[in-house]
């Protein structure tokens, strides 16, 4: 339970109350569906039916007529655009293939839900009308979904690439790979299909733009306000002095939201045609359908090993899914994950070979994890494979293999080099709280009684904290721009503190985080500390919030900034109090002598003399207490962990249910744990969903299937289990915080833990990997080919008839696993 | 536009004449004819139950109910669960002390859900875990693993029950 107060300038640490709550749960908060501007008009998007087709005419005069309707607007009509939606990864020395994207489709679509028209007009619902009387006239070209089929270029998303591969990635270390493989005493190989999801925040996207005398602002549910403002000069050449974008409060994002959306153009350039605010709100269809998606991979894995279990080798061939346009970082998402390739563990030699295929489905980008869960996926049940290929206890070759903690900094083969980490510690404390020997106990007493129990470990870590610039920019991984934080720290004249970030919340509690940071530089309560984000016109230009970069570098922003305004603070006490700055010291709220408290000044009265007394202050200082500044750190952060789950499969029918979570989480010192533990339950919950439950799914033309809440099964509170965890405490060098991210921590680490107990639980009938999801349907089946009774006819859950064994893909409906019964 | 239709409710304590759409549904009146923005929209389909609110007492999600259903209702939302005084209902402070929401969107659904659930309730002693599960489970949160919703709507039924946590 949290707290209401903590003491005087040492509020980090403990669980106080979220400063957001308040507005949130009053019903008070304003959402970007709660704001109405005077005079605002309603938009509603007209999408292909068709998965592929070149688009012969559109006839708008029948919508046009409709009572209410101001305009319905084509491609055709928006040609004064100077650059079409963006893709920022430009990696030096790979050629990648973009389709150009447009808001609106010049003559062709690819995808199912693709805009061809929008209808403006000044009802919410008239709009929607008017919509289905726009006839559009499509030719249907051949449809290609399957992302093994697509790379065989018999038919092309984008006729004018000439190609379905967009781009090939490798990187390699320690040597060859096919040597250390053939050196290999024993390899374990899979084919691993990682699934398409959707992110699913619970509010869907939405946006409100008003141009009026030659100026833009955009309300939008972003993750990336300052982006957006960045990309609105380029594609609508307006000066980023013009243009105002604001992130009101944000219903959740999962990376949803990180993305520069083909409607926040749509409405920014009516309205400068109309003269009026124009809205958008996404239905939940067309979210499902135009939201970007997540992973999508089919990865062919290959680990070599010596028989007394030390690793020597590991190579991935992974196939991205990469949909038929790109969204901001779509073709960059595998790579991401490549980066912690080796997980916990010392692997002399690694490569990673990435192909991004593009297909007639809707992008994929980023959602929580964004590649790492994809890896740490394929790592993590390798490992388990590994250990049943050589007969030996999974935990003890994990162990064989971590990198000693006393090895910090370590350098992997890809020349990352992890800041720090305890991966032994985590593993103790998960055992310690498990109780191994009690569970295999109960295991086998439950498997007598007819319930398959089993037990699933996934030891991860995982890059977050994304910056800094010098390595991921334009001239180092290729970013469009280099990733760093900003901060203003004000200090009022009353003692009174705001602070901009240039992070942008939605859900995470940085109003809370980042308030009981900077009050802790000052000895104030943080509850005087007030958090600005999410509006251009207010703080300085920012990067966002995503791959769990807030803290770690937000954060330390703040603090920085706070931390120059505290050491003026000590020049000024030191001033008034005749004694020197290094002799002051903060102490119970106050800025005191050392060795004589109850000589000194609180933030008030320091304020007190640069803002309203200036005889106060020292000779030549500049008056005023307020600190910009952008921080970059040197280096990435490293979180790690142990999760372990325990299952129950129900073998009549397949279904799994997870009874028991414990997850050790290592994100250094915590700044509120009660964030911390709210970011890992959310985080597993993810995982666990991906991988029993969701699966956006396209039938063989390119429908979508999985088009709404009622067909894309998201975990309730019904199917998830208390979660128990735990921290240890390894402090990051790369920032003086310590701190390391949380945020996708336990989705990164949730789904192989998940497959490994299923598989734990199932192994002694013979069975050894079944792909996510693992749904009652796809269990019962490989149950039924384990016990000999497989013949029976192939159906999913959404009775689209499955494709040969081995030969499905990751998003084209779901997969028969490779040797469901191997 | 289609017809329009007499509607005459009681939202909040605060009675309401309006003439509606017929097909108008009950979230929208809510939002865009009563201001009242705290009930919320997520999927259209109810299956996530963002826009639940009481009508006549029962939880009902206002995304799959037409305004003129509610004629002559009783109706609460959000915005009417804390007190005239502004004190929060044991729900709201549950929430807030067991941080039971991260993004807030899924929240007053939630707590409107949760609020018939306590209210149905026959059963003397404490709420258990699996009841809270079960008679949440018609409410989707992507944020929170429902762990602290489920702490929050105990600890709100406890207070209820007089008891303090």
């Amino acid at each position: 339970m949290s707290i209401t107060e903590a003491p005087a300038g040492k509020s980090v640490g403990h669980s106080l109350r979220r400063k957001e709550d308040p507005r949130l749960i009053t019903g008070r908060a304003s959402y970007i569906d709660d704001i109405a501007l005077p005079g605002m008009l309603y938009m509603a998007v007209v999408r292909s039916t068709e998965a592929h087709a070149n688009v012969v005419s559109i006839d708008t005069s029948s919508a046009l007529g409709r009572p209410g309707i101001k305009a319905v607007y084509t491609g055709a009509d928006m040609s004064d655009l100077l650059a079409p939606l963006p893709m920022a990864w430009a990696p030096p020395g790979v050629e990648i293939k973009t389709p150009e994207r447009w808001p609106l489709a010049r003559g062709h679509v690819a995808h199912v839900g693709e805009a061809v028209a929008m209808v403006i007009g000044d009802d919410r619902y008239g709009v929607v009308d008017a919509a289905e009387h726009v006839a559009v006239e499509y030719e249907p070209l051949a449809v290609v979904v399957d992302v093994e089929q697509a790379l065989e270029d018999e038919i092309l998303v984008h006729e004018s690439l000439g190609t379905n591969k967009a781009h090939e990635w490798t990187m390699g270390g320690g040597g060859d790979i096919e040597q250390a493989l053939a050196d290999s005493e024993v390899v374990v190989e899979r084919r691993i299909v990682n699934h398409r999801t959707a992110g699913a925040a619970i509010e869907p996207r939405g946006v409100i733009a008003e141009y009026r005398a030659g100026g833009l602002t955009v309300w939008s549910s972003t993750q990336v306000p300052h982006l957006v403002r960045l990309f609105f000069a380029v594609q609508m050449g307006i000066s980023e002095d013009k243009v105002r974008v604001i992130a009101p409060e944000v219903g959740g994002g999962f990376g949803g939201k990180l993305q520069i959306m083909a409607e926040e153009t749509l409405c920014a350039w009516a309205s400068k045609q109309l003269g009026r605010p124009v809205k958008w709100i996404e239905t939940r269809s067309e979210n499902m359908a135009v939201s970007h998606h997540g992973r999508d991979q089919v990865d062919y894995v290959r680990m070599g090993a010596t028989r007394d279990g030390r690793i020597t080798a590991f190579h991935a061939n992974i196939i991205q899914d990469l949909g038929a346009y790109f969204g901001l970082l779509t073709p960059m998402i595998p790579e991401l994950g490549a980066f912690v390739m080796t997980g916990c563990y010392k692997i002399p030699v690694v490569r990673t070979d990435i192909t991004g295929v593009l297909t007639n489905k809707f992008f994929t980008d980023a959602i929580r994890g964004a590649g790492r869960p994809e890896m740490t996926h394929m790592l993590e049940v390798m490992i388990d494979q590994l250990a049943e290929e050589l007969e030996m206890d999974a935990i003890e070759l994990r162990r064989k293999n971590f990198i000693p903690a006393a090895d910090f900094p370590y350098e992997t083969p890809y020349g990352i080099t992890y800041d720090s980490g305890n991966y032994e510690a985590a593993l103790d404390r998960a055992l310690e709280i498990v109780d191994l020997d009690a569970f295999r106990a109960e295991q086998a007493s439950l498997r007598s009684q007819g319930i398959l129990r089993g037990i699933g470990f996934s030891t991860y870590t995982e890059i977050c904290g994304l910056a800094p610039s010098r390595a991921v920019g334009p001239s180092g991984f290729g970013l469009g721009i280099g990733l760093y934080e900003s901060a203003i720290v004000r200090v009022h004249p009353t003692g009174s503190v705001t602070v901009y970030t240039g992070a942008s919340p939605h859900g995470q509690g940085h109003e809370t985080g980042f308030a009981q940071i900077v009050a802790d530089r000052f000895g104030v309560d943080p509850a005087v500390v007030e958090v600005v984000h999410g509006d251009t016109a207010q703080g300085p230009m920012g990067l966002g919030t995503y791959g769990s970069r807030s803290l770690s570098i937000g954060g330390v922003a703040c603090a920085h900034a706070a931390e120059k305004i505290a050491q003026k603070c000590r020049e000024i006490v030191a001033h008034n109090l005749e004694a020197n700055p290094e002799d002051i010291e903060l102490r119970n709220g106050k800025f005191s002598l050392k060795g004589d408290p109850d000589q000194g000044m609180t933030l008030g009265e320091v304020a007190g003399c640069a803002y309203i007394d200036a005889t106060n202050m020292p000779e030549g200082m500049e008056l005023g207490l307020e600190q910009t500044l952008i921080y970059d750190p040197s280096n990435f952060v490293f979180p790690f962990g142990t999760h372990v789950c325990v299952v129950d499969v129900d073998a009549e029918t397949g279904k799994v249910r997870v009874v028991r979570w414990v997850a050790v989480d290592d994100c250094g010192p915590a700044v509120n744990p009660m964030l911390i533990d709210g970011q890992v339950h959310g985080g597993v919950t993810h995982g666990i969903g991906q991988a029993l439950y969701e699966q956006v799914v396209y039938d063989e033309r390119g429908q979508l299937i999985t088009g709404t809440f009622l067909d894309y099964a998201l975990p309730t509170a019904e199917e998830i289990p208390s979660f128990e965890t735990d921290r240890t405490e390894t402090k990051s060098p790369s920032n003086s915080l310590g701190v390391k991210g949380i945020g996708e921590a336990g989705t990164i680490a949730a789904t192989p833990a998940v497959v490994n107990a299923v598989i734990d639980a199932l192994r002694h009938e013979g069975i050894s990997y079944i792909d996510m999801p693992l749904t009652p349907m796809r269990v019962w089946q490989a149950l039924e080919e384990a016990r000999g009774r497989g013949d029976g006819p192939r159906a999913t859950e959404q009775g689209v008839s499955l494709p040969p064994q081995g030969e499905g893909s990751a998003g084209s409906g779901p997969t028969r696993p490779e040797g469901g019964a191997a | 536009m289609g017809q329009t239709v007499p509607l005459q409710v009681i939202v909040n304590g605060e009675s309401h004449e309006s003439e509606v759409q017929a097909r108008l549904l009950l979230v929208h009146y809510l939002r865009d004819e009563l201001k009242l923005t705290g009930t919320h929209v997520g999927c259209d389909t109810s299956n996530c139950g963002a826009c639940t609110c009481l009508v006549d007492g029962e939880s009902v999600k206002s995304c799959t109910v037409l305004a003129v259903q509610c004629d002559g209702a009783q109706i609460t939302t959000i915005e009417g669960m804390a007190g005239d005084d502004g004190a929060l209902h044991p729900l709201q402070e549950g929430f807030w002390a067991h941080h039971g929401l991260q993004c807030g969107y899924c929240t007053p659904g939630m707590i409107m859900a949760a609020a018939d659930l306590l209210a149905r309730r026959t059963a003397d002693g404490p709420i258990s875990e699996e009841e809270v599960r079960k008679g949440l489970e018609g409410n989707l949160c992507r944020c929170t693993g429902y762990q602290n919703i489920v702490k929050a709507v105990q600890a709100a039924a406890e207070a209820q029950r007089g008891v303090t946590a």
